[in-house]
């Protein structure tokens, strides 16, 4: 099993107008994409992947100039892995809104000439899934293989099945749900406003000062990675155990957990953009499919055609496995296909990137039964 | 987990009508849905719990979903198939009534097969002293999953002190051939019918 080696980004430009879930509008857009695979004749082999929260297009392989830059899932993708590409065409993409060059917040507004800062719209998972079914025309794709995601990425793997039902036959949701709690949410405020009261912020137009809201976006970092992990995991992982100079009674990193979330909050604030996690946790916060079906989440799911699989870990408290099969008994109450798998991968939330043998064992034999 | 042929399939595909919806409980590998879709034409899931099982039935194709039996079947509407099917699995089940009792929440028919711990074969063993390893029973004491130990007769009174109704009864030797007359004594495997 091997990587897909070396990987070049691409981008797509859509000129035609795109009219948001908010009703806000987009006079262009771009996005950028990376393929790995190739696309049969009959166009059948198409699968899309889509990204969580702090996720973008390269999705595996690596870049010739940088060091350190493998794919985000890179460990499932290649020539005899999962997602094989010896059969499959893969698609990552990153979302609109995002920072990793698709138009965002960081973009140049055409109107203005300045960067979109505030003025950037309220992006949600339907508005992903819609500006994804472009890219799809612009390649050639009227159905996919499979959409596969993980957390917010399985959310949008949900939402194809339900705005695009003939043009998805499978749809593979991972350590999703299809609609966070109350605690979800309350720990996205926490992270927006961690961002919002960082005086660095200026309202979201924070690039005409030259500066970023660098603590705020650490901040929210460091809380989402807690609740990514599991407590046995961080247990087996830092547990107590201190750094040189402990024990000086002061407020310096003193435990090691404390150096290690740091490092992650100062590692992704260097990389992302602050309005672009405001806009990613507010697209988590509104999916709801049920909302309109009066919280029925079977009618919700009735319009589907896709074959599901539904894969959980018994380690994630964010998305814990009850959730997902809140879609599966959904499925099932309507007659629709599905299967259903949970992992005992000790890594939480973050167990959907990790290389668990019966995970990827899984996802690779059911999408061995996919025909082309 | 299942692999090979039972004999019992051949009785439960012959209750299964085309398009009718089939739960199985402890499904393995997958093997019995996978008859009753390709040949009953029925749709269907399975439930299961250990991990090779899972994985073989996905790669059958079958909608099976991982869990454990012993919590029930929450989650799972009333009255959504119109057979929930336990074969071999009662006895390696803790809670039984609930199980029972929830097999028939959710299906309109509950299909039980099990060994028949009074088949004569068992009742010699036990008589020479030991405990029985036979087609049906084929574990040693020390390592059987099967934690109940009962006979049609058991069976049938627990059915009537739960009220519910047996549909149809067959019971299978172990060279899997029908058994008409003193089936608690010439029977190894039992298939019951319920309903309530």
């Amino acid at each position: 099993m091997m990587s897909v080696g070396l990987v070049i980004p691409q981008q797509a430009h859509f000129s035609a107008p795109l009219v948001l879930k908010s009703g806000a509008l987009l006079p262009s857009f771009d996005l950028v994409y990376e393929t790995y695979g190739t696309l049969n004749a009959a166009k059948s082999n198409a699968i899309l992947v889509c990204h969580a929260l702090s996720g973008h297009h390269h999705v595996a392989g690596y870049y010739a100039d940088q060091n350190d830059s493998i794919g985000w899932w890179d460990n499932i993708i290649g020539p005899g892995r999962p997602l094989d590409t010896d059969r499959f065409f893969i698609v990552g993409v990153n979302n609109l809104g995002g920072c990793h060059g698709s138009t965002g917040p960081a973009s140049i507004n055409p109107a203005t000439g300045k960067h979109w800062g505030a003025d950037f719209p309220v992006v949600t998972v339907e508005d992903w899934v819609t500006t994804q079914a472009r890219l799809a025309d612009a390649l050639g794709i009227d159905v996919w293989a499979a959409v596969i995601g993980g957390s917010l990425g399985g959310m949008q793997a949900l939402q194809w099945t339900l705005s695009f039902p003939e043009r998805v036959r499978h749809s593979l949701v991972i350590a999703a749900a299809a609609k966070l709690s109350a605690e979800n949410i309350a720990f996205n405020e926490i992270a927006r406003q961690a961002i919002l009261s960082d005086p660095d912020f200026h309202g979201g137009n924070y690039y005409a000062h030259d500066v970023r809201p660098l603590n705020g976006l650490r901040l929210a970092r460091m809380l989402g990675h807690i609740t990514y992990l599991s407590d046995d995991q961080m247990a087996e992982k830092f547990g107590r155990r201190q750094r040189p100079g402990a024990g000086s009674y002061s407020f310096e990193v003193e435990f090691e957990i404390e150096s290690y979330l740091r490092y992650q909050g100062d590692k992704f604030a260097g990389l992302f953009d602050a309005n672009t996690y405001l806009r990613m946790t507010r697209a988590l916060d509104y999916f709801d499919p049920a909302l309109a079906y009066d919280g029925q989440l079977a009618a919700a799911l009735a319009p589907a055609q896709a074959s599901f699989l539904v894969i959980a870990f018994s380690t994630d408290w964010r998305f814990a496995p009850f959730r997902s099969r809140e879609i599966v008994h959904a499925l099932v109450h309507n007659g629709q296909s599905v299967a259903y798998a949970e992992s005992n991968c000790a890594h939480g939330h973050d167990s959907f990137l990790m290389d668990d043998a019966y995970y990827h064992a899984v996802v690779a034999a059911y999408l061995q039964r996919i025909t082309l | 987990m299942q692999t090979v042929e039972r004999a019992d399939f051949d009785l439960i595909a012959s209750w299964v009508k085309p398009n009718e919806r089939v739960l199985d409980l402890g499904c393995g590998d997958g093997s019995l849905l996978k008859r009753l879709i390709e040949e009953r034409g029925a749709f269907g899931y399975g439930i299961e719990r250990e991990e090779a099982g899972v994985l073989a039935a996905i790669a059958q194709g079958i909608n099976v979903i991982q869990g454990d039996l012993e919590q029930g079947l929450a989650g799972f509407d009333d009255g959504t198939f119109n057979h929930v099917v336990l074969s071999r699995t009662l006895q390696t089940v803790r809670h039984t009534e609930r199980l029972l009792t929830e097999m028939l929440r959710v299906g309109r028919e509950a299909v039980v097969s099990f060994p028949n711990f009074a088949y004569w074969k068992n009742r010699v063993a036990v008589m020479n002293g030991r405990m029985p390893v036979s087609e049906d029973l084929p574990y040693e004491w020390f390592d059987t999953p099967n934690l109940r130990f009962f006979t049609l007769l058991d069976f049938e009174a627990l059915c009537a002190k739960m009220q519910l109704v047996i549909r149809e009864r067959q019971v299978l030797d172990e060279a899997g051939q029908l058994v008409v007359a003193g089936p608690n004594f010439l029977g190894s495997l039992a298939v019951y019918r319920l309903g309530r």
